[in-house]
């Protein structure tokens, strides 16, 4: 399903003192398929942005195409379940939002709001807890006796359990330990190669932006300051490095031997791989471009 | 949705009224409360509606806020009106339609007690709108002093106060957030019959439920390790001072007060 942020706008708290846009002429395409990175400071906009994506948020100027329907300021929206059905949403600390008594019920909750029988329910819910990598004893138990690593993975599978065609993530991996992130990114770029989902991922990380987005949008004071390829954003890292913001550790390395060594390499090398047959290029030839 | 509401929200700005002493604050709207009362004809009512709209202006909060954040009270104040429209029975016959009788008391009563209500609802507005949460603990906390003579925990009743007022804003961000994370999961908390409706409560009401007890003992624990240990002997950061403008707005109320027991039938 594509999705397509046309100029938006958004303005939290209309009509008081506090009034300011949060996010302005945001346009950003995202074609079936796409696996999307946003990237930007804290209070940049990034959250504000997903929440466009499902039309939980309409925007106060401008307008988004989801899919077939077309969400404009000046319209109350009706029905929008399929929509809610098809762009699954992963918050921010997910695991605040479990409620039911165990987590097999918990990961049901979705499913079967949009209509699914309680049966196959249960069957996606035995699926989706493989899929996050927890046994499945875990869904008889009660969702507020699991440590906070599992309750993210339990929260996780409840919106696969959805089987939406584009998945949503709001720094899916914040605070878990890096074994566990690389576990849940992994996780999430195999279901978007295999179901051939559309994937937005925010993410402070950029080794994971780099590492599995095929368009990188930079958000900076609730605007797109860039987008492009992880190629383009990161050859070109000085206007990240201004805004504060980091690049990948390779790239990194690959600036500072440039520096210290007073050459260039042809490219800019976003893998270890890519980058160590660059050098053994250089070397072999023996001079640098 | 919550982005509207303004009870315990602080709107801050420089004003008479924002600089006044917190202590004085209170008392002026106990006292008001207490001289409502006393308007009971057209002239003394209208008195006392010019008298709130000027501390209004004079606090320099924008009418349209006011008037956006008081909206669903709005509502209850026109169901007042309309329950005193039809079940007062006295005075004339004002007309007659169908089984509906409106009588002449009916709808004075009706209109001066939801006035009368709603004039309440805007200075009590006015003083959460400017005044800190903090500041109102503490002129409550010094207002109250005298009551530890009595062994009234007078502090332990602020600090429970200051901090509840404090959450207020938290828990609505926080109701905010799950309403949109179990919306993205197909709840409908906005439409759909009342019986459907309640049970989508529960996907929000459990979850608040479990934040605010863990928020509750991190709170515990964090004041603990910072040797919080009761009121007794803490000085205060932050002192009260009483200045000519609170003894002047207080002397204002007073005189208003005269003129309504002057003009009163
Ligand atoms: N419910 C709200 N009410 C008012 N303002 C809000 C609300 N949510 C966000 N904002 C404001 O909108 C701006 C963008 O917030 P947003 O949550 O989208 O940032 P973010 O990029 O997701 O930040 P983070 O990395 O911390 O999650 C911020 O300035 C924030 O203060
Ligand atoms: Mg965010």
């Amino acid at each position: 399903m594509d999705i397509s942020l046309q100029n938006v706008e958004y303005r939290y708290q209309v009509n008081t003192p506090f009034e300011r846009p949060a996010i302005k002429d945001v346009s950003i395409d995202i074609p079936s398929g796409t696996f999307l990175a946003i990237i930007g400071h804290t209070g940049s906009g990034k959250s504000t942005v997903l929440q466009h994506l499902n039309a939980l948020l309409k925007p106060t100027e401008g307008q988004v195409v989801i899919g077939e329907r077309k969400i404009i300021p000046e319209k109350k929206q009706k029905n929008l379940k399929e929509i809610r059905q098809r762009v699954g949403i992963v918050f921010q600390f997910p695991e605040h939002q479990l409620f039911e008594e165990t987590v097999e019920k918990d990961i049901c909750f979705g499913p079967m709001n949009f209509g699914v029988s309680e049966e196959e329910a249960k069957k996606r819910a035995r699926a989706a807890i493989g899929q996050v990598g927890l046994p499945e004893e875990i869904l008889s138990k009660s969702p507020f006796d699991l440590s906070g690593g599992q309750m993210r993975r339990v929260a996780i599978a409840g919106v696969l359990a959805m089987e939406p065609d584009v998945i949503v993530l709001d720094e899916p991996t914040a605070g878990l330990d890096p074994r566990g992130r690389k576990e849940i990114m992994d996780m999430f770029y195999s279901l978007h190669g295999t179901r051939g989902l559309s994937t937005v991922l925010v993410t402070h990380s950029m080794e994971d932006a780099s590492r599995y987005a095929d368009q990188i949008v930079i958000m900076h004071n609730g605007e797109v300051y860039k987008k492009g390829t992880p190629k383009e954003i990161f050859s070109s890292p000085e206007g990240l490095l201004k805004l504060g913001l980091d690049v990948p550790e390779v790239v990194r390395f690959q600036l500072k031997m440039e520096k210290s060594l007073n050459i260039r390499l042809s490219k800019t090398c976003l893998t270890m791989d890519e980058l160590t047959d660059e050098i053994a290029a250089v070397m072999k030839r023996g001079t640098a471009t | 949705m919550m982005d509207k509401m303004i009870f315990g929200r602080y709107v801050p700005a420089e004003s008479v009224i924002h600089r006044m002493d917190p202590r004085s604050k209170l008392v002026l709207i106990f006292l008001f409360v207490c001289i409502v009362f006393l308007a009971n004809n057209l002239l003394t009512y209208g008195l006392l509606t010019v008298y709130t709209f000027f501390m209004i202006a004079l606090s320099k909060v924008p009418i349209r806020f006011i008037y956006t954040g008081l909206k669903p009270v709005l509502l209850l104040v026109i169901f007042t009106l309309f329950l005193h429209l039809f079940l007062t029975k006295e005075g004339e016959v004002l007309f007659r339609f169908g089984w509906i009788t409106i009588y002449e008391e009916g709808l004075r009563q009706g209109i001066f007690i939801s006035l009368r209500f709603f004039l309440l609802i805007l200075m009590t507005s006015i003083l959460t709108l400017t005044t800190t949460p903090i500041e109102i603990t503490d002129g409550l906390e010094s207002l109250l002093n005298p009551l530890n003579k009595v062994k009234f925990p007078v502090h332990e009743l602020a600090l429970m106060m200051s901090i509840s007022l404090r959450f207020i804003p938290t828990l609505m961000q926080e109701t905010d957030k799950i309403m949109k994370a179990q919306t993205a999961r197909g709840a409908d908390f906005t439409s759909g019959p009342i019986k459907e409706r309640i049970k989508t409560i529960i996907p929000l009401l459990i979850p608040l439920f479990v934040s605010s007890f863990k928020r509750a003992e991190e709170l515990a624990v964090a004041m603990e390790s910072r040797g919080y240990r009761g009121g007794e002997g803490r000085t205060k950061y932050r002192q009260l001072n009483w200045g000519l403008k609170d003894t002047a707005m207080l002397a204002m109320l007073a005189a208003l007060a005269l003129v309504l027991f002057l003009l009163r039938t």
